[in-house]
């Protein structure tokens, strides 16, 4: 079989407690591009394969704002400028009785950034990824936890990381290819 | 610290479990187990009631909405009752997702699933109401702002526009809130199946979901974010279908109690509808070891609370009758108590007052049968609470020259219980198509998932 330049390698372990210590000496060893996979969201396990900008929140508030502006804009243009209506004598920029369709427009653009944002951020969807070339991968959604250097790190060398990955005592290490 | 008290209590999960097994327990659900007659039956007969509601869907759109029972003065007959009920019911499901999740209550975990689907399911059968009951249903989409070659616009200071933002906007972001609380656990599926043809449509759905460690960090961010932005929105949602009535002059409807016992009720029938799903699904389903008797005890409390907040709105109504001074809402009081629907308004004195407090007896609490029976009882008395709102202030209001009464017809029940087939046939596909317990939320309850730094 004609050796390409592999994806990575990953390391898979039988706890959570083990794969988070396993992914912070992987940090503090000096790799840069790690990442690991649970199969539920771990605390602290993010940090540890050095993720720290999380910009769903700024996308949220972004979204909010913008679903409240437009919200209040067109009840605005609506009421005052294109259909002037007189209703009971009410002024036409009758902005109490607006604030509930602002609030709502404010929660769904929110929302709806939510996830998008969230989703794009992740790069998904994403029907095609290295990682599950790897047969046990599959159990990365049950019940095993993986650690993976990827080979875009600047200290990859693949004897070296198998080296160092076997000290952290996984249960199995595997090439990811690519 | 709460330790010994927490032992007492039943556990959120019995003990032994591990990620494989909960895993493998929710999973098989959905892939291994086979469909058995019982479930084609009870999806048979639901789906028949099903088609009965577009029967009688079809007939109205031939011949118009005098085939109802309603007229003068009461307009807002079944449609607006069934349409109260239906949303009311949604709102415990978005409580248990999303105010549930905020206030760290764990016990969440396992029903949030099903009854956020309950949710959608609600709302979806909510929806059809309002759209059928406008008479000319093929110009609906007039109730949503778009440049048309008319040159109008809806009227942003009628409550009933509000509520076409407020309804809409629920159903999307409960549906939003309900596919990401799936991602993972489709992912779970996708890796689980045996046959290829699941792999693509579970694969396709989970979008690639792999269970990066960046991944769960942004996913956690969001799925936080948008309970924030669902629990003041459920909230919102019947308060705003409160101000359809109370900004209205009707005697009966124009209280300032509407909204909080508005939402008070939504929750109070919600729950109901949560037990009386839960409590069979949990028997059939062998879920007993998720769905323990700490779910069913906590349901019951919040069932409790919130009949209790109902039945002050009740006596606030009944004191501000007799003290307002007002004589049409003094006549209002006396038409519910004396009137020709008096009947219905003792039963839903007794459906939702009397009969739920058995709910302080601790030992009912955690007596399936016992609560069954006991939400099959607050949806109804939930129910007539609607009608009674409806039409007994509507069918005699100020001048006694158009006083009249109210008869639903055939067409109205058909419509209204074939939203309850259509409810339960897609409840029946959620159980056997989707995981109905949040599987990775579940793994987070084990003790293995405990990690120090």
């Amino acid at each position: 079989m004609k050796r390409t330049k592999a994806y990575g390698l990953m390391a898979e372990f039988d706890s959570v407690q083990t794969l988070l210590d396993a992914a912070n000496r992987t940090r503090e060893a000096g790799y840069k591009k790690i990442d690991a996979y649970s199969p539920f969201p771990v605390e602290g396990l993010a940090e540890a394969v050095g993720f720290h900008h999380d910009e769903v929140p700024l996308v949220v508030l972004i979204g909010g704002l913008i679903g409240g502006l437009t919200g209040y804009l067109m009840q605005y243009w609506i009421s005052a400028v294109s259909y002037p209506v007189n209703v009971g004598g009410k002024p036409y920029h009758s902005w109490p009785a607006f604030i509930v369709v602002t609030f709502e427009m404010t929660i769904l653009f929110a929302g709806i950034s939510a996830v998008l944002g969230m989703l794009a951020l992740n790069g998904l969807p994403m029907p095609y990824h290295p990682v599950f070339n790897v047969p046990r991968f599959a159990f990365a959604t049950k019940d095993r936890f993986f650690l993976i250097v990827f080979s875009s790190d600047p200290k990859y060398n693949p004897t070296e990381v198998r080296r160092f990955l076997e000290g952290l005592r996984p249960r199995s290490i595997s090439e990811v290819p690519d | 610290m709460d330790e010994p008290l927490q032992n007492k209590r039943a556990p959120v999960i019995e003990p032994g479990y591990t990620f494989g097994s909960v895993t493998d327990k929710i999973s098989a659900i959905v892939l291994t187990r086979p469909t058995s007659n019982t479930w084609f039956i009870g999806f048979g007969v639901m789906f028949l009631l099903t088609m009965m509601l577009l029967f009688a869907v079809s007939y109205l759109f031939v011949k118009g909405i005098g085939i109802w029972g309603v007229n003068v003065p009461v307009g807002w007959g079944f449609a607006i009752v069934n349409f109260v009920w239906w949303i009311g019911i949604g709102h415990a499901g978005t409580l248990i997702s999303a105010i549930l999740l905020l206030l760290r209550q764990s016990w969440r975990n396992s029903i949030n699933r099903f009854a956020e689907a309950m949710t959608l399911f609600a709302v979806a059968s909510a929806g059809i109401f309002p759209a059928i009951h406008v008479g000319r249903p093929w110009v609906a989409y007039w109730l949503f702002p778009y440049p048309n070659t008319m040159n109008v616009w809806p009227q942003f200071r009628s409550p009933l526009v509000w509520d076409v933002f407020a309804v809409s906007t629920y159903a999307t972001i409960s549906a939003l809130f309900w596919f990401i609380g799936l991602v993972p656990d489709l992912a779970t599926l996708r890796d689980r199946s045996e046959e290829r043809w699941k792999k693509i449509i579970y694969g396709m759905l989970a979008m690639g979901w792999r269970g990066s460690a960046r991944h769960w960090h942004r996913y956690e961010t969001a799925y936080l974010l948008l309970a924030g932005l669902a629990t003041p929105l459920v909230l919102s949602v019947h308060t705003v279908v409160s101000f359809d009535f109370a900004v209205g002059i009707v005697p009966g409807w124009h209280t300032t109690i509407f909204p909080p016992y508005f939402v008070a009720g939504a929750i109070y029938s919600g729950f109901a509808m949560v037990l009386m799903l839960a409590i069979p699904i949990r028997k059939v389903y062998n879920l007993e070891d998720f769905i323990t008797e700490r779910h069913l005890q906590n349901s019951a409390k919040v069932m409790l609370a919130t009949g209790l907040i109902v039945a002050y709105g009740y006596v606030v109504e009944g004191f501000m009758g007799w003290y307002g001074g007002n004589r049409y809402d003094a006549f209002l009081l006396w038409n519910r108590l004396h009137g020709p629907y008096s009947f219905f308004y003792y039963m839903l004195l007794v459906c939702n007052i009397v009969i739920p407090q058995v709910l302080w007896i601790p030992k009912l609490r955690t007596n399936p049968v016992w609560l069954f029976f006991i939400s099959g009882v607050v949806l109804v008395g939930m129910w007539l609470e609607r009608f009674i709102i409806v039409v007994v202030s509507l069918h005699r209001d100020f001048l006694t020259s158009s006083w009249g009464m109210y008869y639903p017809t055939r067409w109205d029940w058909m419509t209204y219980i074939g939203t309850i087939g259509l409810f339960l046939s897609a409840m029946f596909l959620f159980v056997r198509i989707l995981p109905m317990i949040s599987i990775f939320e579940m793994r987070t309850l084990l003790p293995e998932a405990e990690v120090k730094e």
